[in-house]
């Protein structure tokens, strides 16, 4: 049974904040591979190429041949829980913080036996399944479930550190002009966040989408255009310690290349919405939200930046928009390293062509606004921190993992 | 091939460095009195010990190296041992190897380690690379969560009750009343045993060992040695080791001494019903149980019953870590893996510090320690007798 | 300065009464609305500041600011090479216009009541030769400013007041502005709104004519102004240099009128 999550509560003003730390981050650079395969919601062992031993913890000589050669395989998480404690006293800051905390060790059927975070509702002797997922230190931890869930399991306390659970927590969305941030604002509500802002640029410009999302409840619409430092500014000033989400979808897609496009303007509007608008919700939305990263159990905890999947890769078709995203890219792993230390996770979700007006001209498939949106928020409540949304992004990850200069050379629209 | 025996090798010389909390000193200074408190009790001069087998976690940057400078001495045969509790037995057995074959004469086993505020902290937040990456970070609990799985495993396995580890802990806090450096002072209930504060369920505080700064150390030499010495000594009848037995167990019931049990005791000429005390390695009770399995003394997963049926106390009928055990002396360290030898030869020379088995002629010493990851790697016992010369 | 001389009376009027100078001007901020163009054609930058320093870790000494916008941003000068029907007229660029066209007198027409009503309310002909009977004739080489109190409207979406048609704000009709030129001589056109045309004039027979026409014939335009309310119908002097860009097609100004008398409540 888990203990359902009590409603947030409005902030005591004269209570000191309770300062986000982070649990033990020391990890081998084989154990990093678990990082790689928990940012992306797999769940992935090392099996020895030579004799099927399955190998955990992770290591660079098999612990039954000696081979060397240990691929990362997809794996059965299944287990039984062969032992539970729960903690009174840690040596850890983050842990002695938050204590009693339940681990247990599950053996696999897969064959190794696990130290796992224990969900509040399984017991000794249950069938259990494991998850790895990203804890607040920016590692992958392993996690025991049982089986069935439980109702409220995302509420487990201790699920929670490991998500950043929309529910019951406030969200700002930075474009509400695009059919995406209508669909954004839709599914956060649905998902149970507790208030939603809404930001919009260019007010004398009209967008049907913002319209109906100023109809929807629970949303709060706020002047926001990311390329003005002001308007930035000024709306951190009202907002960022009340924000514990914040999604950036800026969005300026124009076609062109560098050659023979060569639109200094439109190149500079690409990169001041993309790369400098990002800085400039860095620079005033992030010490604020990344100081409230422990604020309780409603506390801050996520930065999605939806991106271009042609941040990683150039589409020539639209050169310096990719090359624009690209930057943002960057800008977001910086932002990814400054915001560790108060356990807030940035999430990056490269999307492929969405279906919209400025890709009338590019074939099926392309995204629809619900497929992102929901995708956003399965990654925000299993803790995911690098997405591929749609078919197009994820063969680009796919091909760009394999042979980066054959996608380089493909890729053309 | 048979392996051979320890006949002409003795132990002698038991030194504790008394016991603290907490120590500004640093584990060469522990090291370096336990040193200087052999020489004096074997009537050497330092240059005398010309071998040397230290185990520290605290010694670090410095390993046994090190602490030949800083000591002044110029040893012909040095190891250091990294087997944590486990590592009394492991030296014994590698000095008495080094003084049989003539590589070294007079050797000093020597295990020592201070505890600052945040000594114990950092030894287990960098433990082991496997620690590191699969147990630390789940709660950093150390070595209590570690163990708290085995005991609650072992619990649901085999049927023990807390009563029941009660019963040793109880007993052991007896044996330690009479122990001049012992930690702990005050007589302990069942009651208080059974309603101490939980610490990682189902351990509560009375289970676990309070980290602290001391030395336990010995001598190992030839019997002619310590006899021209006027030493009294021990013999050695028989020493196992064995290091990351029964991988294939998903989590820890017995350990590396049910590997090598029989032969144990084959080569020392005895039987469990022959053994007059056990210095078992408590770092916690469940362990206790398991080296009463695996050394012997009852079937697997009867070591409940065992405790219920015999009395643990240095009087009883089965005396049972009879200077009290880490549990109630405290664990210095590493010191916690040569506690139990050091008490033995104590037991075996009449040496007693505190109360003395009575008509002690075979005593074991078992050894254990180094979670790796999930269980305790390294296991070493020894069988020493009373000496006839 | 001669004693006595003109400049002299000038500035005798100015520092010591009897000329007023009127700031024309919006103050050139961020939220500056900026004018629309089709998604797929090139944009106009809008205002925007960005300080370097300010008494601080960056340069304690002083306060500065890094700006950027486009040339037709807040009150602004429209030079006749901004339009296509401009481009090859001589002296047509804020760096090689005659400085001395800078100067010029204005006429103002309120058609603020009208604007008020009706939000594409056109400017006609009509409407300025009954304005001239009562004020008299426009004088050549005068601006015609239509003051509409357009300026008070300080909400960006009610100033640039767009729908899926376009902008809906007041300026000329498309037949005024050849009159102007041909019959009247004008310097050029000054309004309230965005633009010189009205928001409209795309859809007119010949879109945007007032931009069309005006710099067809080497004349400006001055959009964007503000206190109109504070010039008399005649008299009134305007300052109107745009910075010397090189084969600029306009630029930010600061507008002032130079006005004879006490100001009026």
């Amino acid at each position: 049974m888990t203990t359902p999550l009590p409603p947030p509560r409005k902030k005591d003003p004269v209570a000191r904040t309770r300062a986000p730390t982070q649990p033990p981050g020391n990890r081998s650079r084989e154990a990093q591979g678990l990082t790689a395969i928990a940012a992306v919601g797999r769940f992935a062992l090392q099996c020895c190429a030579d004799c099927g031993q399955v190998q955990y913890p992770p290591r660079q000589i098999c612990g039954q041949c000696l081979g060397d050669d240990l691929p990362w395989r997809d794996m059965d998480p299944s287990g039984t829980l062969l032992a539970e404690t729960k903690l009174h006293h840690a040596n850890d800051l983050f842990f002695r913080d938050r204590v009693p905390w339940r681990l247990g060790v599950v053996g696999m059927d897969a064959g190794p036996s696990v130290v796992a975070h224990l969900a509040e509702d399984c017991r000794q002797g249950d069938r259990v399944n494991l998850s790895l997922n990203l804890d607040r230190s920016g590692h992958a931890v392993m996690n025991a479930r049982p089986e069935t869930p439980g109702p409220d399991q995302e509420d487990d306390m201790q699920l929670r550190e490991l998500s950043m659970d929309p529910k019951g927590r406030r969200v700002l969305i930075v474009n509400g002009k695009t059919a995406l941030g209508l669909a954004l604002a839709r599914s956060f509500k649905a998902a149970g966040a507790r208030e939603i802002f809404v930001g919009q640029a260019e007010p004398w410009k009209a967008a049907p989408a913002f319209e109906a999302i100023k109809s929807l409840d629970g949303v709060t619409t706020f002047p926001l255009d990311v390329t003005d430092t002001d308007s930035v500014g000024e709306l951190a000033s009202v907002l960022s310690g009340k924000v514990e989400i914040l999604v950036n979808n800026s969005y300026h897609l124009r076609p062109g290349g560098a050659v023979d496009r060569m639109d200094m303007n439109v190149s500079r509007e690409e990169m001041d919405i993309h790369y400098f608008g990002l800085l400039r919700l860095a620079g005033t939305f992030g010490a604020a939200m990344r100081g409230r990263g422990a604020d309780g159990a409603h506390g801050a905890c996520a930065w999605v930046n939806v991106l271009s999947a042609y941040a990683q890769v150039n589409n020539p078709a639209f050169g310096t928009y990719s090359a624009s995203q690209a930057a943002a890219r960057s800008l977001a792993q910086c932002l990814r390293a400054e915001m560790a230390p108060g356990g807030i996770r940035v999430v990056n979700a490269y999307v492929g062509p969405l279906d919209d007006e400025w890709h009338q001209m590019v074939p099926p498939p392309k995204l629809g606004p619900d497929t992102v949106a929901a995708r956003v928020i399965r990654a925000l409540q299993q803790g995911h921190e690098d997405l591929a949304i749609g078919a197009v992004a994820e063969e680009i990850a796919e091909r760009l993992a394999e042979n980066p200069k054959e996608i380089e050379r493909e890729i053309k629209l | 091939m048979s392996r051979m025996g320890y006949d002409g090798i003795v132990v002698c010389v038991p030194v504790t460095v008394p016991y603290s909390r907490y120590s500004l000193r640093s584990a060469h200074w522990f090291c370096g009195r336990a040193l200087a408190d052999l020489i004096a009790g074997a009537g050497v001069a330092k240059a005398d010990v010309d071998g040397f087998c230290i185990s520290s976690f605290t010694l670090a940057p410095d390993s046994a190296v090190g602490l030949t400078q800083h000591l002044g001495v110029s040893p012909r045969w040095l190891d250091h041992i990294p087997m944590g509790g486990a590592s009394g037995a492991v030296a014994l057995r590698r000095a008495a190897r080094a003084v049989q074959c003539g590589d070294a004469d007079i050797v000093a086993c020597i295990a020592g380690d201070t505890n600052h505020v945040d000594s114990f902290r950092n030894t287990i937040a960098s433990f082991s690379q496997f620690a590191n990456d699969a147990v630390y970070p789940y709660g950093s609990g150390g070595p209590n969560a570690s163990f708290a799985f085995l005991t609650d495993h072992y619990m649901r396995e085999f049927g023990a009750a807390r009563e029941d580890f009660g019963k040793l802990c109880v007993a052991q806090r007896d044996n330690a009343l009479s122990t001049p450096h012992a930690m702990m002072k005050r007589p302990l209930s069942l009651d208080d045993y059974l309603n101490a504060r939980p610490i990682a369920d189902p351990l509560r505080l009375f289970d676990c060992v309070m980290p602290c700064a001391g030395a336990e150390a010995f001598l190992v030499m030839s019997d002619d040695r310590a006899k021209s010495l006027g030493l009294p000594h021990a013999t050695i009848l028989s020493t196992i080791e064995r290091h990351n037995a029964y991988p294939e167990d998903p989590i820890q019931i017995r350990a590396g001494w049910a590997m090598d049990v029989d032969g144990f005791y084959d080569h020392a000429g005895v039987g469990p019903q022959d053994i007059d005390f056990v210095q078992a390695y408590d770092d916690y009770p469940v362990i206790c149980f398991m080296q009463i399995e695996d050394l012997g003394f009852c079937p697997k997963g009867e070591a409940a019953s065992f405790v219920r049926e015999h009395d643990l106390t240095t009087a009883g009928d089965f005396p049972f870590n009879t200077s009290g055990g880490q549990l109630s002396v405290g664990q210095a360290g590493a010191a916690g893996g040569s506690l139990g030898l050091v008490e033995s030869i104590r037991q075996l020379t009449d040496q007693c510090l505190g109360k003395a088995v009575d008509g002690a002629h075979v005593g074991l010493a078992s050894c254990f320690g180094m979670i790796n990851y999930d269980r305790g790697l390294c296991t070493s016992a020894a069988i020493l007798g009373r000496s006839t010369r | 300065m001669a004693e006595g001389g003109l400049l002299s009376l000038l500035m005798g009027g100015i520092t010591g009464g009897g000329i007023r100078v009127v700031d024309l001007t919006m103050t050139l901020q961020p939220d500056v609305p900026t004018i629309v163009m089709p998604p797929e054609f090139g944009q106009s930058w809008p205002f925007r500041m960005e300080e370097i320093s300010k008494y601080d870790h960056r340069g304690p000494f002083c306060y500065w600011n890094n700006l950027s916008c486009g040339e037709h941003t807040g009150t602004h000068f429209d030079a006749p090479i901004h339009w296509v029907s401009g481009k090859d007229l001589p002296e047509n660029a804020t760096d090689t216009i005659p400085v001395e066209k800078f100067l010029a007198h204005a006429c103002v027409i309120d058609c603020s009541a009208q604007a008020e009503a009706d939000a594409d309310f056109l400017l006609t002909q009509d409407m300025i030769e009954a304005w001239e009977a009562e004020h008299g004739q426009i004088l050549a080489r005068s601006w015609l400013l239509m003051r509409t109190d357009w300026s008070l409207k300080r909400d960006g979406v009610a100033y640039m007041n767009m729908d899926q048609e376009g902008a809906h704000t007041p300026g000329p009709h498309e037949d005024l502005i050849p009159w102007l030129i041909e019959e009247r001589d004008v310097i050029g056109f000054g309004c309230e709104a965005v633009g010189t045309d009205a928001g409209q004039a795309g859809h007119f027979n010949v879109p945007y004519p007032c931009h069309y026409h005006m710099h067809g014939n080497n004349r400006f335009g001055l959009p964007a102004l503000t206190n109109l309310d504070a010039l008399p119908p005649q008299g009134a002097v305007l300052i109107t240099p745009p910075l010397k860009i090189r084969q600029g097609s306009g630029s930010p100004a600061r507008v002032l009128a130079l006005v004879e008398g006490e100001a009026e409540d």
